[in-house]
């Protein structure tokens, strides 16, 4: 069956992108799989999201993850209060050992981390030099949402365009890819930065621009599930559109 | 020059680098920040990358963020493991036992020593004697969470500058905790205003889950820097990093500012 697919305007085969985007799509690609997962690992010691810049175990969650055993673990001491208040601030000990592998999951995310954002600034600065957004940037002409819907259409029913190595871009594809260089990266690398103290210290707008501590950590959370499944799209869509030449134009794929 | 022309956009950006990397050589001279050991251990180096970075990119001494007296919050108290819990434990031996019972006025005191002028060993009443400091701020815990506490107590820097005399090749400071935990920070945070050998918490006494007598805030590192129950403090020229016992070697960053 002929599958139909809203025609572009350059149907020429390019010779795969070009070398700076292959070296950084790689370098953030494999260090974002090693981010998530690592950040996984950070999670399962303290699955608990809050907002503000307040969040333990004694104080109420936003939301709780079922995703290791010391989720709601019950061997705590009594509640003291610290004031006269007794429904004021209190403190307690934990006398359980729980799940933490933090010493090697975080030290492997700052230094992947640091991957991501070497690949991630060379990327936009190369990008941005040589114009490359104008391939991302979707243009005045096509940006209506007749296109958008039909193109999410055709996406929710798998009729992919064939792959030509590189750009043109679907709409679809550059509001995606836009979504993930402009507002998912750097979110993500901002709330990462507003968690530490040094640099919440040194840039103080850092730490409240997200509304705390505990609020930076849990868009960090979301802004990591966006990625994972753009991920998961996105390998979908490069195996549909046609792996072997997607890959080729990717990695080792050279002019004739 | 293929195209004959001077400013092309790869010169100019080579130019650009070279002159950022001379300017962070030039910092980096002058910080005397030296590397904690890495073991040949790759997550130490990245580890050593983040320290390196933060020294060099970052203004030195800046001031965390500190609360309002309403911003306090619960705090948990997190025992690392069942050592804690056995009756020998330095912590729940009945000579601590008896030092709190009495307000620790028989405790034998914080012993300062090391590469300073003036080695001493300080009462619990005589560390109230200093100026001290009360901040609200944040304790941020590697594993996720946080709270906000007040901390009163001596600022650091009061003890080791206007006190004991620093010496001038002292460069880190090694706190050694009753409980047998001691890890080191740099200078740079020893002498940081909000650097506290604390007394204090939540306009009381410290209690002993909290760190009883005196314990150390770190306000700019994550919270395992911040030490309970310190009794001797060691100011080095070289850094210490603990050996088998220290973070290093059990397989975490001595650098915990992010």
């Amino acid at each position: 069956m002929k599958t139909e697919v809203s025609e572009r305007p350059d149907q020429t085969e390019t010779m795969g992108h070009p070398a700076w985007v292959r070296v950084c799509h790689w370098l953030v690609a494999l260090s974002f799989l090693a981010l998530t997962f690592s950040g996984y690992v950070i999670l399962m010691c303290h699955p608990r999201l809050y907002w503000g810049e307040v969040g333990n175990e004694l104080t109420p969650a936003l939301l709780e993850l079922p995703i290791s055993e010391t989720h709601q673990h019950g061997e705590w001491g009594p509640r003291t209060p610290f004031t006269e208040d007794p429904a004021g601030p209190v403190s307690a000990v934990r006398n359980a050992v729980t799940f933490n592998e933090n010493s090697w999951a975080r030290s492997l995310h700052f230094l992947a981390a640091w991957f991501l954002v070497v690949g991630g600034s060379v990327y936009l600065l190369a990008a941005f030099l040589t114009g490359h957004f104008r391939n991302l940037w979707p243009s005045a002409g096509e940006l209506s949402l007749g296109q958008f819907w039909r193109e999410v259409i055709d996406h929710l029913r798998l009729r992919i365009r064939p792959a030509t190595g590189g750009p043109q871009y679907g709409l679809l594809q550059k509001c995606a890819y836009c979504v993930v260089v402009f507002v998912a990266m750097p979110l993500i690398v901002l709330t990462g930065l507003a968690m530490s103290p040094t640099i919440t210290a040194a840039i103080p707008m850092l730490g409240s621009l997200f509304g705390g501590f505990q609020s930076a950590r849990t868009i960090h959370f979301f802004a990591a599930v966006a990625l994972v499944l753009f991920l998961l799209v996105h390998v979908v869509m490069v195996v549909k559109s046609g792996f072997k030449c997607q890959m080729r134009a990717m990695t080792l794929w050279r002019k004739p | 020059m293929k195209n004959g022309r001077l400013f092309t956009r790869r010169n100019l950006l080579l130019a650009g680098a070279a002159a950022a990397g001379g300017l962070l050589w030039g910092r980096w001279s002058n910080t005397n920040v030296e590397l904690p050991p890495t073991y040949g251990h790759i997550l130490r180096m990245g580890d050593n990358l983040t320290y390196a970075a933060h020294r060099l990119l970052l203004p030195g001494q800046s001031m965390v963020r500190e609360y309002r007296r309403c911003d306090i919050s619960s705090f948990p108290v997190i025992f690392l493991d069942d050592r804690f819990l056995k009756p020998d434990h330095p912590m729940n031996n009945n000579q601590f036992r008896a030092w709190q019972a009495n307000g620790f006025a028989d405790w034998p005191g914080l012993r300062v020593e090391g590469l300073v002028a003036r080695p001493r060993t300080y009462s619990l009443a005589e560390l109230k004697r200093f100026r001290s400091r009360t901040q609200i701020t944040r304790h941020t815990c590697e594993e996720g969470w946080s709270a906000i506490g007040e901390w009163t107590g001596v600022p650091l820097w009061r003890v080791l500058e206007e006190d004991v005399g620093l010496l001038p090749e002292a460069r880190y400071v090694t706190f050694y905790c009753t409980d047998d935990y001691d890890d080191s920070i740099d200078m740079l945070d020893a002498l940081h205003p909000q650097t506290l050998l604390a007394y204090g918490m939540n306009g009381r006494d410290l209690s002993v889950p909290h760190g009883a007598p005196v314990r150390l805030r770190v306000e700019t590192q994550m919270g395992y820097k911040s030490m309970k129950y310190v009794d001797r403090i060691e100011v080095t020229s070289e850094l210490d990093d603990g050996g088998e016992n220290g973070n290093i070697q059990n397989g975490w960053s001595w650098y915990a500012g992010i």
